[in-house]
């Protein structure tokens, strides 16, 4: 590069999808080129952030991030390339533009970023790396979609491809919903091919990766508390795995190494996956830093975004003592030492890739190699909705984001960290009233469990005729409350009266249904009463009652402490993983 | 004092977005250059704040008032800054001082007191204090009973807003415009409120919404940072309003004014930092009325920043430590004090980034619930250029001032939506316009004031001329369209393939300079490189070049004769 | 259609016409307040200048009755980015255009106002010319004009006849005198209309008299103090002002307000200086070295009171400038004569100093 000066692209306004996360990447990042020496200089047009403050980098641009504004700013800077890789989807769809105007991308290659957004090349990646994913195609046509639905059966995923966030997304059960939806996901992104996989209900998870190209860092694994179905921005998440074993997490970091060596990722990447059946398939890849950065990089200790500005610029990641595989954070004092801020601010060792191969062939046992036996510390990230703001909207779980932030629980111990996740994300029991359950078929069996742990800590429950049945069945006491179409007062009436302390309440089966729930839903939103729409949301707030229970249970510590010390875990809770 | 508790304002949600990040990393930093230890507490882990480098030592915790007297306990906090982390931080703040904790540990409020605070933010004590100090505020009535709303009916200002109180989703209330229509609104009001309970208030529909971002320290020194009018009038919560700085169609009496009652306001509350101020004013006389004061830095605060350079977060965070505004460097020009006010030389345009992408069935009506989860703005030094700059940063589906969705509407359907406040109505008015409504019909209906709408008018026109077939006139249509904003592409898009617009494109005079935001108008040498761009005669980085000798002459002239910023007139 | 603007020593800058056909000429001075640029033109403290505002969006609350300053245009000419031609305000009864044609006001839009006033701040104010016609004439125009520094302006601004301002504003001089709590003499070297309004509005009547006026004829009106006005100009050519001035001191408490400032320092023994670029905004942060009060002011001045003249004078600094440490304001408690640099009658900018008439009302109540 004959310039040492660099422009770090911005994310533009915050919106669902694209929050605050991409600000902080984008900050990191200048700050991280100024530690090499280089000049950095920033464009956005949020006036909210840390990025537009006149003295984040060596230069501000007050300016939309668009072609037309960015072209006139490197000319008159004599800029030696562009990071687009932090900016969120803004920043990285300018990546064709601006390298077909001649201009220098700096990390992974503009064409390295279409092709992991092209679903036709990428499917063809996936297949000679031999990397399973969901049957589907980018198709652009309803009769096509149609002819996908038909080979790999419903339900399926439609959504529109080359944007962030899951706008426009939807899994349709039949033919019907299929026809009804597909014009919408079309017209979402005009001119782009629609997506439509096979919908596939398992366990997910996620992880950023750093690579160099040849190198390929994995700071942790991410997996979702709730099931596939629901978008990971708006999914619980625990870091590390609480459910997935040692062999599906050695497939997933072999997967991830895979995929950023064949598309020769310099910087971050994000690939999400779903296990269904001891199978790991990928979902989808991002080819830039994604919203769980942050608070990845808080939790493992690992400067991810210093890390990537590093490989972006260049440099290997051998160089500065990492190797390919998994971070595995161990308890104890991290020496960190500000001079050397590519360091892990956590105690730990690296699983390395061929540790790991071995784990997942099964040559050999994972032991505590993975360390997510008794890891040091769990961190539960929570989404947050803006519901109350937000007349007509419905509140439910999907395929589409919702959420507006999220907030981080962090304890030495899985409940300790589920309960200051969901308490931190506004999910309390009110001090009155009882807990109402109200849930679909298939939800049951797991609504019988969570009822058994409320009854056991004591909480009065309801619940409507179905669910109160089976709860009766199972030997479990709940007050009978009516469906709105059952008559009055029911369970509306009960909320506005201030007898329900919190709602567990998961999707209809069919349009009335969904239509009362929608209202149960709402009524809840604007009473303040905590409405629950996953059932996997409520097994993880029926994990956490002891620490409800016994708040002093949870610890109050820097964040950088957690961990650190047995002495310190030894006066808190022990964990147990579920 | 060497310990002190900033609290953080928790996960975006709206109303409380990024802004607190900004404010709250900056206030760490400014403490901290104040030789103070700053303990943070935050559940946001998305956030520049939370890192470990801003503070001496940071906690990921809920926003709780146990964990924050955790926190206290352990870390020995001896003070707390309850004004940088929004609604959140303050009413933490509040709770802690209630239930005994802050004097249980000694631990001091810096910053505005908790008094000042609740002044501001109680109705009824701060309609006293406003009486008090002769600053006109609404009139307003809580109504309880039929009775209580027939005795209302003769004295009641008309127009008048009718809010029941504590419905779902906000029903069932109205404007009314007589007594009937009193009468009628605010029975079914009472019914449908859950505790049969409206609140009347003079309706200020219409009204021109001004924002005054005040500052004041402990020794009574008062500033303005930034005044703000609103595109939208009255009605519309700010952070829904497309906002323009500074004040457009104030004369210098009526910003004075403003001004003078703002400060007064801060003076009488006792605010110690930023603060802001929301005006209504009449567009046809001297009358106004103070809407609401927030007591701390706020969204309209790091707009304020941003547009003027002056780092409100930041000495907000020095002033609650005692430090005075004369004490202050001026972090931008480093060679001026903080306490001055800013003086633009450009006009900043706000557009708020609403989720109605994303909520397709959701009410897209604005009213005085925020609904939108962020912003972009856009510094320009002419309105349209920074209108269109801020629209083409919104990352919506419109780059320019075209919609399908109007173009498409009836004449009757597009009244309504003029009418109508919502997140497109900017592209209704925009469609009105581009049909030749007249400016008077157009801002009957919407209440936007007529400078405003002109302004469009012009890109209207612009984006209209490009639209023509190719003819001698194109080069100047294209130099026009450059000069009110438009980009290459968006003129590519606008106008038909031609020779002549290629050629007006590649001219020098098409490509922008790029200008500091200062503070001072260019008075003082500025060392922020902090930029936005226009078309103008030179960028600001660029030394000015003097011409020896006294008198220019002939041959000077000839080749000093330099594009001016308007190519218009060739 | 083209106007060109040539500044003295270069540059030729092309631009739009705006006001009336012409060609004019002045010293180029900028001012940064975002408003106020109808009390500007009528502030006779700009006679002999061409005002750049470097807010670029000037106009956009038209012209109304009540907000001039004196009764004519002062200013030489008017240079701006964006002159409103659709403005908006419920006062307004012209544009800024129609308004400068009909006073025969020459003056230029399109030009890049920030880049100008950058240039000022470098290289110092100079002369410059506008012309409607080709930039020969501005040329022309510029070589023959006086320099401002050599022209005498006060008695060009000043009034003729001496006349009064009471509760009803401007009035005959033998106007009923009776129902204020104070009368005082105006000495008019360039007086601003709000001036006499704030007088107007705490029971002061005021009697304005040239400038040339002597010490004995102020005093024939036996006023309970003087007011010094602003006015334009260098103050070291105003020895008669100064001498005045000086015949004043210890007999009547003496106010004085921007010239004011300056005549009573020359009139106390101390100096001025010509600031490079000047003060002219409503911006400037002064501290009140008396009470520590720090206020924002409106300013216009080209001239600035040198501090270390006023060593042995009896004369102390009262008050000073945040941004640059120039004197903002004087006074001597022997003679009770105080001034200060800047306006507190605002029009334009911000009202924060009004107090300072309060002062000189309670001084001149004492005695």
């Amino acid at each position: 590069m004959d310039s040492r000066t660099v422009l770090v692209l911005g994310s533009g306004p915050i919106r669902i999808g694209q929050g605050i996360e991409f600000d902080y990447s984008c900050v990191h990042c200048v700050w991280a080129l100024q530690q090499m020496g280089y000049r950095a200089i920033l464009i956005n047009n949020n006036p909210e952030t840390v990025s537009t403050d006149f003295d984040t980098g060596d230069g501000l641009y007050f300016e939309p991030v668009t072609l037309d504004d960015v072209l006139p700013i490197l000319e008159r800077e004599k800029v030696g390339g562009v990071v687009v890789q932090f900016g969120g989807q803004t920043a990285i769809n300018m990546a064709e533009g601006l390298a077909s105007a001649g201009v220098r991308i700096l990390g992974t290659s503009a064409d390295s970023i279409a092709w992991a957004e092209d679903r036709d090349r990428f499917d063809q990646l996936l297949n000679r790396l031999g990397i399973p994913k969901p049957a589907g195609k980018a198709v652009r046509s309803l009769s096509e979609a149609q002819e996908i639905a038909a080979q790999v059966g419903f339900p399926v995923l439609v959504r529109p491809s080359f944007v962030l966030g899951g706008r426009a997304m939807e899994i349709c059960y039949d033919e019907v919903q299929l026809e009804a939806f597909y014009g919408l996901a079309e017209s979402a992104n005009p001119g782009q091919p629609v997506l439509v996989d096979q919908y596939l209900l398992g366990k997910e998870a996620e992880v950023d990766v750093i690579s160099d190209g040849e190198t390929t860092f994995v700071p942790g694994i991410m997996e979702h508390i709730e099931r596939a179905g629901v978008h990971s921005g708006d999914s619980m998440a625990v870091y590390p795995p609480v459910t997935l074993s040692p062999a599906i997490c050695a497939e997933i970091i072999h997967q991830s190494c895979q995929l950023a060596r064949a598309l020769q990722v310099r910087g971050l990447m994000n690939i999400q996956f779903v296990i269904q059946n001891h199978q790991v398939f990928v979902l989808e890849v991002n080819p830039r830093a994604s919203r769980t950065v942050p608070y990845l990089s808080k939790v493992t200790g690992i400067p991810m975004v210093q890390l990537a500005t590093r490989c972006m610029m260049g440099e290997s990641l051998k160089d500065h003592g990492y190797s390919s595989g998994l971070w595995v954070p161990t308890s104890g004092r991290p020496v960190h030492d500000p001079a050397r801020p590519l360091e892990p601010r956590t105690h730990g060792r690296i699983c390395a890739e061929a540790d790991l191969e071995a784990i997942r062939t099964g040559q050999r046992p994972a032991g505590s190699a993975l360390g997510i036996e008794a890891p040091p510390l769990y961190a539960v990230k929570s989404p947050v909705f803006s519901f109350q703001k937000l007349s007509r909207v419905e509140p439910s779980l999907g395929p589409e984001m919702k959420s507006t932030g999220e907030v981080l629980g962090i304890d030495t111990s899985y409940e300790a960290a589920l309960y200051k996740a969901l308490v931190g994300s506004g999910i309390t029991f009110k001090p009155t009233g009882r807990v109402l359950l109200t849930v679909n078929q298939q939800d049951k069996p797991a609504a019988i469990q969570i009822a058994r742990e409320l009854a056991k800590m004591g909480y009065l429950l309801a619940a409507t005729s179905g669910t109160h049945q089976a709860l009766r069945e199972a030997g479990i006491e709940s007050q009978l409350v009516l469906k709105i179409r059952e008559g009055q007062p029911n369970l509306l009436d009960a909320i506005l009266a201030g007898e329900v302390s919190l709602m567990i309440n998961s999707p209809g089966q069919d349009r009335q249904e969904e239509e009362e729930a929608a209202r149960i839903r709402r009524a809840c939103i604007e009473t303040g009463v905590a409405c629950i729409t996953s059932i996997d949301t409520a097994a993880a707030l029926a994990h956490a009652l002891p620490i409800f229970e016994n708040p002093e249970r949870a610890s109050c510590l820097p964040y950088g402490e957690y961990g650190q010390a047995s002495s310190v875990r030894g006066s808190e809770t022990t964990s147990t993983v579920p | 004092m060497k310990r002190i508790l900033v609290i953080g304002s928790g996960p975006i949600v709206i109303g409380q977005a990024a802004e607190f990040d900004y404010a709250g990393t900056q206030a760490c930093k400014s403490l901290r250059e104040e030789g103070y230890e700053v303990v943070l507490i935050n559940s946001n882990p998305a956030t520049i704040m939370t890192d470990e480098e801003t503070a001496d030592a940071v906690y990921i915790e809920p926003l709780t008032p146990e964990f924050c007297e955790r926190v206290i306990a352990r870390e020995k906090v001896d003070a707390l800054l309850p004004t940088l982390g929004g609604q959140t931080g303050l009413n933490l703040a509040s709770l802690l001082a209630d239930r005994g904790i802050l004097d249980k540990y000694g631990v001091q409020l810096l910053g505005t007191p908790l008094s000042a605070i609740r002044k501001a933010e109680d109705r009824e004590e701060f309609r006293a204090l406003m009486r008090e100090i002769k600053e006109p505020v609404p009139e307003s009535w809580i109504v309880e009973s039929n009775d209580d709303l027939k005795a209302l009916l003769d004295h009641a200002p008309y127009p008048c807003i009718v809010r029941p109180a504590y419905t779902l989703g906000g029903t069932g209330g109205g404007i009314a415009n007589s007594p009937e229509e009193l009468w009628e609104i605010g029975q079914r009001g009472l019914k449908l409120s859950m505790r049969s309970q409206l609140m009347i208030e003079r309706s200020l529909l219409g009204w021109k919404e001004v924002e005054y971002e005040v500052m004041r320290d402990r020794a009574g020194n008062c500033i303005t940072i930034c005044n703000m009018e609103n595109f939208d009038p009255m009605g519309v919560h700010t952070g829904d309003s497309i906002v323009v700085a500074p004040s457009q169609t104030l004369s210098d009496f009526e910003y004075h004014m403003l001004r003078t009652a703002s400060l007064k306001i801060i003076r009488a509350l006792g605010i110690e930092g930023g603060c802001n101020v929301q005006l209504a004013v009449n567009p046809d006389s001297f009358d106004y009325y103070v809407i609401e004061v927030n007591p701390r830095v706020s969204r309209s605060s790091a707009l304020a920043s941003k547009a003027t350079g002056y780092p409100i977060a930041r000495v907000s965070a020095k002033i609650a430590v005692g430090r005075t505004l004369d004490e202050i460097e001026n972090q931008v020009t480093k060679t001026t004090k903080a306490c001055f006010e800013p003086a633009l030389d450009y006009c900043v345009v706000k557009i708020p980034r609403w989720p109605f992408d994303k909520f397709t069935t959701g009410d897209r009506t604005l009213f005085t619930q925020m609904k939108a989860t962020g912003e972009v703005m856009a510094i320009d030094r002419s309105f349209e250029s920074a209108l269109l700059k801020a629209i083409r940063g919104l990352e919506v589906q419109s780059k320019d001032l075209r919609h399908p969705k109007f173009s498409a509407q009836s004449e009757e359907e597009l009244k309504t939506s003029v009418r109508q406040p919502t997140d497109e109505r900017l592209w209704a008015i925009a469609e009105a316009l581009r049909r030749r409504w007249p400016i008077a019909e157009i801002s009957r209906l919407c209440r936007v004031d007529k400078w405003f709408l002109v302004k469009m008018q012009n890109l209207i026109e612009a984006e209209q001329a490009l639209g023509q077939p190719d003819h001698e006139g194109t080069e100047q249509n294209v130099a026009r369209a450059l000069q009110l904003g438009f980009t290459p592409s968006q003129i590519r898009a606008l106008a038909p393939e031609s020779p002549r617009l290629e050629a007006a494109l590649s001219n020098r005079s098409s490509r922008p300079v790029h200008k500091m935001v200062d503070t001072c108008a260019g008075e003082f040498e500025s060392k922020t490189p902090y930029y936005y761009a226009t078309l103008g005669r030179d960028s600001d980085d660029v030394l000015i070049e003097l011409n020896e000798g006294e008198g220019a002459s002939q041959a000077v002239i000839q080749t000093q004769i330099e594009l001016g910023v308007s190519s218009e007139a060739r | 259609m083209s106007a060109y603007l040539v500044l003295q020593g270069g540059p030729v800058l092309e631009g739009i016409p705006l006001g009336a056909p012409g060609t004019t000429t002045g010293e180029i001075v900028f001012n940064t307040g975002m408003t106020g640029y109808q009390e500007i033109l009528s502030d006779p403290s700009y006679a002999g200048q061409i005002v750049l505002f470097t807010y670029p969006l000037i106009g956009n609350y038209g012209i109304n009755a009540d907000d001039f300053e004196s009764d004519r245009v002062q200013a030489q000419g008017l240079v701006v980015q964006e002159a409103c031609t659709v403005p908006s305000n419920w006062r307004t009864s012209q544009t800024l255009h129609q308004f400068l044609l009909e006073k025969g006001i020459t003056a230029i839009q399109g030009i890049d106002t920030r880049s100008l006033a950058k240039r000022i701040r470098e290289a110092g104010v100079t002369m410059a010319a506008i012309t409607h016609g080709p930039p020969e004439d501005a040329l022309r125009a510029l070589q023959q004009a006086a320099a401002y520094d050599d022209s005498d302006f006060v008695l060009s601004v000043t009034t003729k006849a001496p006349y009064a301002w009471g509760y009803a504003g401007k009035e005959p001089i033998e106007s009923d005198a009776s129902g204020y709590r104070a009368k005082i003499v105006v000495l008019d070297f360039g007086l601003k209309h709000n001036i006499l309004r704030r007088f107007a509005a705490l029971g002061i009547r005021s009697v304005v008299l040239p400038a040339t006026s002597s010490a004995e004829e102020v005093l024939a009106w036996n006023p309970d103090g003087v007011l010094l006005s602003p006015g334009p100009g260098d103050p070291a050519r105003l020895g008669f002002a100064v001498e005045t001035v000086r015949e004043l001191l210890g007999k009547r408490p003496l106010f004085g307000i921007c010239l004011g400032n300056q005549l009573l320092c020359h009139a106390l023994g101390g100096q001025t200086y010509k600031l490079r670029f000047g003060h002219r905004g409503s911006n400037h942060p002064v501290k009140d070295l008396i009470d520590q009060t720090v206020t924002i002011t409106s300013q216009n001045h080209g001239y600035a009171v040198h501090a270390d003249s006023l060593a042995g004078t009896g004369a102390e600094i009262t008050q000073l400038n945040l941004n640059d440490e120039t004197v903002e304001g004087i006074r001597s408690t022997a003679y009770q004569a105080s001034s200060i640099q800047y306006h507190p009658e605002a029009a334009p900018g911000p009202w924060d100093s009004r107090k300072y008439f309060v002062q000189f009302l309670e001084q001149i109540s004492k005695n």
